[in-house]
């Protein structure tokens, strides 16, 4: 017991003097999984906007997919994103293993099949209706996906907020293919592995708290979203 | 004669292989309402989509002040010459007046140059108070208020409206079919209306289309609907009444006595003489007798006609009386026998003043 106490005291004085290695890895971890959440943002709005307004054949079949990827466990997109980077895997030439930019890459894996399925819903939300009404105010096609995609703007939101939540809070896909450098690749999560690891609890838990305070700003805003009332 | 403005020429319609809409020919007139009635199911909302150019029929035409719509940009150009406004509000998730303004938006018109126009279809529909009130908190009446004014916001020439109140209470509805009248005639607007509801288009049209399975198979006047139904379909689904037009001739405080095929009728309203009305009676309020000293009752009216055909209808007949203009009154079979109705007849028909329900003026 006394250990958790004194592991929580240590942590706030961390947080609260803004020790710099524990800032460093806060800063590290939005960057790596802001960046990755950013681009799957673009990738999964996109694709989930297309697949939410068009009927093709084998469509199901993509939508089962999509569905599957959401819980794509990241331990498993670690080990492809390693096996393709590898030394002399076929973009081992590109030399990026152990780097964020391999961490933003796997990330990216991980968050854009959850992009996708959210805005895919998001968009199948809206009333059958809505685009034929935008269509006879007299919108082109682009006019008309882009009321769309701002009606819908609130689940899309909830959209980057579960790619995020899902990123920032993942550990097997970093520390495979980021190998957890220090001062270079290592991330709250990664960082809180290896410190409880080494008995260095305050430092674990200095971690562990601004993770939780993520998970719960990520949440608050969520359940914003979701308590709103539905526009007629 | 008004000249047309939009014409369908041998429209088909299929959908998962079976024909769902078959329609040789159908002219508008520029300013004229006409609903397609019918009962659900029946292919109007199918109908308006394709004349507002949001489905592709499988075949056929669509000339819009004779000049046929074809490729993606006249569409498009046509689209933004017509307006439609759903059974639903369908309202973008911002406040009222952003969303009156959202169809001129579109067209890239400037905010300088909405604003006026927004601010005066706000006032028309008496929502201005609502201007800067989120879409997500209105009632159902504001919400298609608001819908409406968005779709009026853009002058369309033709308006498409797919069964606009029938999610709203009979109160708001009232209002809102008054206003709807109102703003039509002053801005002239041609307008298409789907609806279940036969009172609704009664009010408003000029034309009626009675559409069934995909086909429209009858298309008239309000009176030549009603009063000569094309089919047993068409007269079970607009339930018969008799439509008469005639012209005030007195007011005596809110008794009226209007001029119909030469016979003064007693009504109930208040109209200036010479107005011109339409007017309905339903069957069930007439009765008939042999002799006029058979009445007993209140009735204010009482009409010799010849009786034009007897039909039974079930629980009751229906009898056409020719009376200088057309009645349709229904009796019990014990009636019938009491009185011994045969066709040829000579019967007097007896009806209050309140049984004679106006419609609306023509002016």
């Amino acid at each position: 017991m006394d250990l958790i106490l004194a592991g929580i005291k240590q942590a706030f004085i961390l947080i609260t003097t803004l020790d710099p290695e524990v800032l460093g890895i806060t800063l590290l971890s939005l960057k790596i999984s802001g960046t990755a959440t950013l681009i799957s943002l673009f990738i999964g709005v996109s694709t989930g906007t297309v697949v939410a307004l068009t009927r093709f054949p084998g469509r199901r079949f993509l939508v089962s997919l999509i569905n599957t990827g959401m819980g794509l466990p990241p331990v498993v997109v670690g080990l492809f994103v390693t096996i393709f980077l590898w030394r002399n895997g076929p973009l081992g030439f590109l030399e990026i293993l152990y780097t964020p930019t391999a961490i933003i890459i796997a990330q990216t894996i991980i968050a854009t099949p959850i992009v996708t399925g959210i805005s895919l819903a998001a968009m199948q939300q809206l009333p059958q209706n809505l685009r034929l009404q935008i269509l006879a105010l007299g919108a082109n096609r682009i006019q008309m996906i882009w009321i769309l995609i701002r009606e819908a703007k609130l689940p899309l939101l909830a959209a980057v907020m579960a790619g995020f939540g899902g990123v920032i809070s993942e550990v097997g896909a970093s520390i495979m293919v980021g190998g957890n450098i220090k001062g270079y690749s290592r991330v709250l999560t990664t960082a809180t592995v290896m410190e409880s690891g080494r008995g260095n609890f305050d430092i674990a838990i200095a971690l562990s708290i601004i993770l939780l305070l993520l998970a719960y700003i990520i949440n608050l805003v969520l359940t914003q979203i979701q308590q709103r009332e539905r526009p007629r | 004669m008004n000249r047309v403005i939009l014409e369908l020429r041998d429209i088909q319609i299929k959908r998962g292989g079976m024909q769902i809409i078959d329609l040789p020919s159908l002219s508008i007139e520029a300013g004229e309402f006409l609903s397609l009635i019918g009962p659900n199911g029946t292919g109007k909302s199918t109908l308006l989509l394709a004349l507002s150019c949001l489905l592709k029929p499988a075949r056929g035409h669509l000339l819009f002040h004779g000049r046929e719509i074809r490729n993606n940009q006249s569409v498009i150009d046509y689209r933004r010459h017509v307006a439609m406004v759903f059974q639903e509000p369908l309202l973008f998730d911002t406040t009222v007046f952003d969303n009156v303004a959202s169809g001129l938006k579109i067209r890239g018109i400037t905010q300088k140059e909405r604003s006026p126009l927004v601010e005066e279809y706000l006032e028309r529909f008496g929502i201005s108070h609502l201007a800067q009130r989120s879409a997500r908190k209105l009632s159902g009446g504001e919400a298609q208020r608001t819908s409406l004014a968005r779709a009026f916001a853009t002058r369309p020439e033709v308006i498409f409206l797919d069964e606009p109140f029938s999610s709203l209470d009979p109160p708001t509805k009232e209002g809102l079919i008054n206003d709807l009248d109102r703003i039509l005639k002053e801005t002239k607007t041609t307008a298409l209306m789907a609806t279940h509801d036969q009172s609704e288009a009664l009010r408003l049209s000029e034309r009626i289309a009675v559409m069934k399975e995909g086909k429209i198979i009858q298309i008239g006047t309000p009176a030549q609907v009603m009063n000569h139904p094309a089919d047993e379909f068409v007269a079970s689904f607009v339930g018969v009444e008799t439509i008469l037009n005639g012209t005030v001739k007195e007011n005596r405080e809110g008794t009226i006595v209007l001029d119909i095929g030469g016979h003064a009728i007693e009504a109930v309203g208040e109209f200036r003489p010479g107005t011109g009305v339409t007017c309905c009676i339903r069957p069930e309020h007439i009765t008939l007798a042999r002799f006029s000293t058979d009445t007993g009752s209140s009735a204010r009216n009482a009409v010799t006609g010849k009786i034009g055909a007897i039909r039974s209808m079930g629980l009751f007949y229906k009898i056409q009386l020719d009376c200088g203009f057309d009645l349709v009154a229904y009796i019990t079979r014990t009636s019938l026998e009491e009185l011994c109705l045969k066709k040829d007849d000579e019967v007097i028909a007896l009806f209050k003043a309140t049984a004679v329900h106006i419609i609306r003026t023509t002016g």
